[in-house]
């Protein structure tokens, strides 16, 4: 466990060393993802206004709170996509990390978390601008705050872990693009990123509870913005953990069958 | 059955077979594929069997789809053999355990583990977690890399600067930072010059003795192998040709020798005695059967007034093409 924690240290160090190479691009990356956000908020703001203050229980500050907390959950939600495991297998890069003594999914984990260290600080200022030009309207408590850091966390790894079951396809076939940019529709809708799910027609949010995303997206945003109660608090941290749990299960099983297959086959 | 506890390497009977999808060309063929996909069997590693002893050099020769690398790749575990006795260390390649893999590299010459943007120090900080080595270890075994391969100037660099040469250096350098026992090396020098080439030489050279690893080159730079190693495994379309000393290795096939002689009369016309390959004012240069060179030897030294006289072996390539030529095993 020792060595584990020295190995994350030192990648989180390289991670952020290597991002940070790259400040000016990652800069404007940030500041591109801020368009999606800010398109959903002007619209839904106005939508909001012109229904006399508020829809499905959101205020104009209201949305302005979940869209400005949205960027950052958004941030921490990159994380190693289907699209880099096709270049790992071309360039044969899963060969060397399958040669030495660790798991590659340790490698991901620590390299895209280093990189939001970098990604948050240069967040930071942005996050102000919006502050100041929105209004947010929050009704956080010290436990909801407390919850969100868990929450980021558990986001992170749960979708870490799903994009990595869906990467994992290259193992058997040379392309999943097409499956990534299906499996990205359903989340776009069903996780809270394009509208929090209240405002979803309810047969939608009824799928949307048997599946992964919204613990991915809008449950940690809700949880810091103050729209849950202690209960659901918890009971969000508790579907995260069952998640996290079950993808990592699948993921194992998935790695030993798929990395036994590219053995045979080669690259 | 062979005793793999002496060696580090134990290969018996291995075979790996790939199934490669094949068509004709243009659309319809693309169509038809679709429904009703061919696939041809490739028999890229074809009942090979040697061993290899702790400390020992080996190279190993073969025109490109040899089955080289393939071999390479599942003695490092990387590849799954289809049937066949594989062992190194006395581990089971295909399982990586974790214990396997740290005492074994394999090192391709036209890869790359470094991190890219930055310096091959900070790359090297990571492998010293990803290894579990100790500290002390670690700077003792980096120092001295550094001082061997003459890194002083370049750890500092990101590693995009550096030119092929130095990338491959650093990269070996890293490669090597656990101490591996077991070395696997898949052309190490390709694309360098020669400086850079005999700098890497020299380094492997040095690294076996100075932890008796055990090295498994392949290269097709014939002086990568003539340097480094006394052992050498012929393979050509899967099969293992031959399996034995570098020497007699040309000893057996080189079918012709050269004969350098320096007469004190330039005018001697040589061709009654062989080939003249090249001529220039006393010196010349002849080419005469493996059987015949005694006996020609022994008229031009009755026959002639000779200054000077050498035999030598054929270049090791031509030794080599005429043992792809042959297709069957010979030791």
């Amino acid at each position: 466990m020792k060595d584990l924690l020295t190995f994350y240290v030192q990648s989180l160090k390289t991670s952020i060393m290597s991002t940070f190479q790259y400040r000016t691009g990652q800069a404007f990356y940030i500041l591109g993802m801020m368009a999606e956000p800010v398109i959903y908020l002007v619209v839904w703001s106005t939508i909001a206004n012109a229904q006399g203050g508020s829809i499905a229980g959101y205020t104009a500050g209201g949305f302005a709170a979940y869209y400005i907390i949205w960027t950052l959950v958004r941030n921490i939600n990159i994380v190693f996509t289907p699209y880099g495991w096709e270049w790992r297998i071309q360039r044969g890069e899963l060969s060397g990390m399958l040669l030495r003594p660790l798991h590659p999914l340790h490698y991901d984990l620590s390299f895209f978390a280093g990189m939001k260290v970098v990604m948050i600080t240069i967040w930071l200022p942005i996050a102000v601008l919006l502050t100041l030009v929105f209004h947010p309207t929050f009704n956080a408590t010290p436990l909801s705050v407390i919850v969100f850091v868990f929450a980021l966390v558990g986001a992170y790894l749960i979708r870490s872990m799903l994009l990595w079951l869906l990467g994992m396809i290259t193992f058997w076939t040379t392309r999943v693009g097409a499956i990534y940019e299906l499996y990205f529709a359903f989340e776009l809708l069903l996780s809270g990123r394009l509208v929090p799910l209240a405002l979803m027609p309810g047969w939608v949010q009824k799928i949307a509870a048997f599946l992964p995303f919204q613990w991915t997206f809008q449950y940690p945003i809700e949880a810091l913005i103050g729209q849950l109660s202690p209960v659901q608090l918890f009971e969000g941290l508790g579907m995260q953990v069952l998640w996290i749990a079950g993808s990592f299960a699948l993921l194992r099983l998935v790695w030993h069958f798929g990395v036994r297959h590219f053995s045979s086959v080669g690259n | 059955m062979t005793d793999s506890s002496a060696y580090d390497i134990t290969v018996g009977d291995l075979y790996k077979t790939y199934f490669v999808p094949e068509r004709e060309a243009g659309l319809k063929s693309s169509l038809k594929s679709l429904v009703r996909r061919k696939t041809s069997a490739v028999h890229a590693v074809d009942a090979i069997s040697f061993t290899i002893e702790p400390g020992e050099v080996v190279g190993f020769l073969g025109p490109n789809g040899a089955g080289k690398t393939t071999t390479l790749k599942i003695l490092s575990g990387l590849l799954y053999p289809t049937s066949g006795v594989v062992s190194v260390l006395g581990h089971t390649p295909s399982r990586r355990e974790k214990d396997f893999l740290r005492q074994i590299t394999l090192i391709m010459g036209n890869r790359n583990q470094l991190q890219w943007d930055l310096p091959a120090l900070d790359s090297f900080e990571l492998n010293r977690a990803i290894y579990r080595i100790p500290q002390a270890d670690y700077r003792r075994t980096r120092d001295e890399f550094i001082e061997l391969l003459d890194l002083q100037g370049l750890i500092k660099k990101p590693v995009r600067n550096l030119s092929l040469g130095e990338r491959m250096k650093v990269e070996i350098a890293g490669s090597l930072l656990h101490c591996p026992r077991v070395l696997f090396l898949d052309e190490p020098t390709i694309g360098l010059d020669v400086t850079m080439q005999r700098r890497i030489r020299e380094f492997i050279a040095a690294y076996n003795k100075r932890y008796n690893a055990t090295v498994l080159l392949t290269s097709h730079y014939m002086a990568d192998v003539e340097t480094l190693c006394k052992r050498v495994l012929v393979l050509h379309h899967g099969h293992l040709l031959f399996d034995g000393n570098l020497a007699d290795l040309s000893d057996r096939f080189a079918a012709y020798k050269t004969i350098n002689v320096t007469l004190e009369d330039a005018s001697v016309d040589l061709a009654a005695y062989g080939a003249v390959i090249e001529h220039e004012g006393e010196r010349s240069k002849l080419r005469v059967s493996k059987a015949e060179a005694p006996r020609i030897t022994a008229r031009l030294l009755s026959e002639c007034s000779v200054i000077d006289l050498t035999i030598e072996d054929p270049p090791i390539e031509d030794v080599i093409e005429r043992v792809f030529a042959q297709e069957q095993p010979v030791a």
